[in-house]
């Protein structure tokens, strides 16, 4: 447990929960990126204008953090994970999340809280497989994998 | 209008809440699913926070009957647990597990220009396009399993 951030993640969820809450006060839609972007290039009028805004919101976010402190993305992903392995868990994070209809996001921060079976089951499959992959990577295969 | 401001600066606060929370340190996911080894239980607080923020206003909201910008909620339609759903999530979860990103986190760090990172969305943004043309494909050749 030697970096345990208690104060930082509490602070930094409770602006994913004002986030998410405000999306679904307000507009009423669900926040989940997975779900939001993806269906992009198949939304048409109103339905796409608020996710592309969405989209934009996230990438000015950011550009907010690469100014405020650069330290706060993710360079460290460079040296740890090479190019190959970034694109096969991209290509199943991917494929997995709209498969799965949802996301960290989708089902974890919003689909928990409205107490959703399907959500509650997914977070518990997601967290059980990566788990399981972190596991097999590090501890069976003994790859890479140090903390950095 | 307003609708799309409220999307915009929603966008703009959850990124700022992944960045300030750890969740774009792809390191830092890892240490959290990493249980056998040196744990880092940062992320539970994270959801649990969130979720914490969540269950009040989505309870409140919920209570309220409709949106304050929006005819109704658009909520899921699918209540059951169902193979796509564990299929999906658990893909999902192997693809987390190895690169420490699940999509929020992915396009938020977009901005750095880091090839891995860029490399990670393309292949995220494809395979779901991939997806998509699937299902598309299974549509409109009836073979879709009605149950």
């Amino acid at each position: 447990m030697s970096h345990f951030t208690p104060v930082a993640a509490t602070l930094g969820g409770l602006l994913l929960g004002v986030a998410s809450s405000l999306l679904f006060v307000a507009n009423g839609r669900i926040l989940g990126i997975s779900g939001i972007v993806g269906q992009i290039p198949l939304a048409t009028g109103s339905d796409r204008s608020w996710r592309l805004v969405f989209l934009a919101g996230l990438l000015t976010g950011g550009l907010v953090l690469l100014g405020f402190d650069r330290s706060m993305l993710a360079f460290a992903f460079a040296s740890e994970q090479t190019v190959p392995v970034a694109i096969v868990a991209g290509a199943l994070v991917g494929f997995g999340t709209r498969l799965g209809n949802g996301c960290t996001s989708g089902h974890g921060l919003c689909g928990i809280a409205r107490l959703s079976k399907r959500s509650i089951v997914a977070t518990l499959m997601f967290v059980a497989t990566g788990a399981l992959t972190v596991f097999v990577v590090r501890h069976v295969l003994h790859l890479g994998g140090g903390p950095s | 209008m307003k609708r799309l401001v409220v999307a915009y600066v929603c966008g703009l606060l959850f990124a700022v809440g992944l960045g300030i929370s750890g969740m774009t340190h792809p390191s830092k996911v890892l240490a959290f699913l990493d249980f056998a080894g040196d744990w880092d239980p940062s992320l539970a607080l994270v959801m649990g926070s969130g979720v914490l923020v969540n269950l009040v206003f989505f309870r409140m909201a919920t209570r309220r009957g409709a949106p304050l910008l929006a005819p109704s909620f658009s909520l899921p339609s699918k209540t059951a647990v169902d193979a796509s759903l564990l299929g999906g999530a658990a893909l999902f979860g192997v693809g987390w597990g190895l690169g420490g990103f699940c999509p929020g986190p992915a396009i938020v760090s977009v901005v750095t220009g880091a090839t891995p990172v860029v490399a990670f969305v393309v292949a995220m943004l494809a395979s779901m396009g991939v997806y998509d043309w699937m299902e598309a494909r299974t549509a409109a050749t009836g073979l879709e399993r009605e149950v």
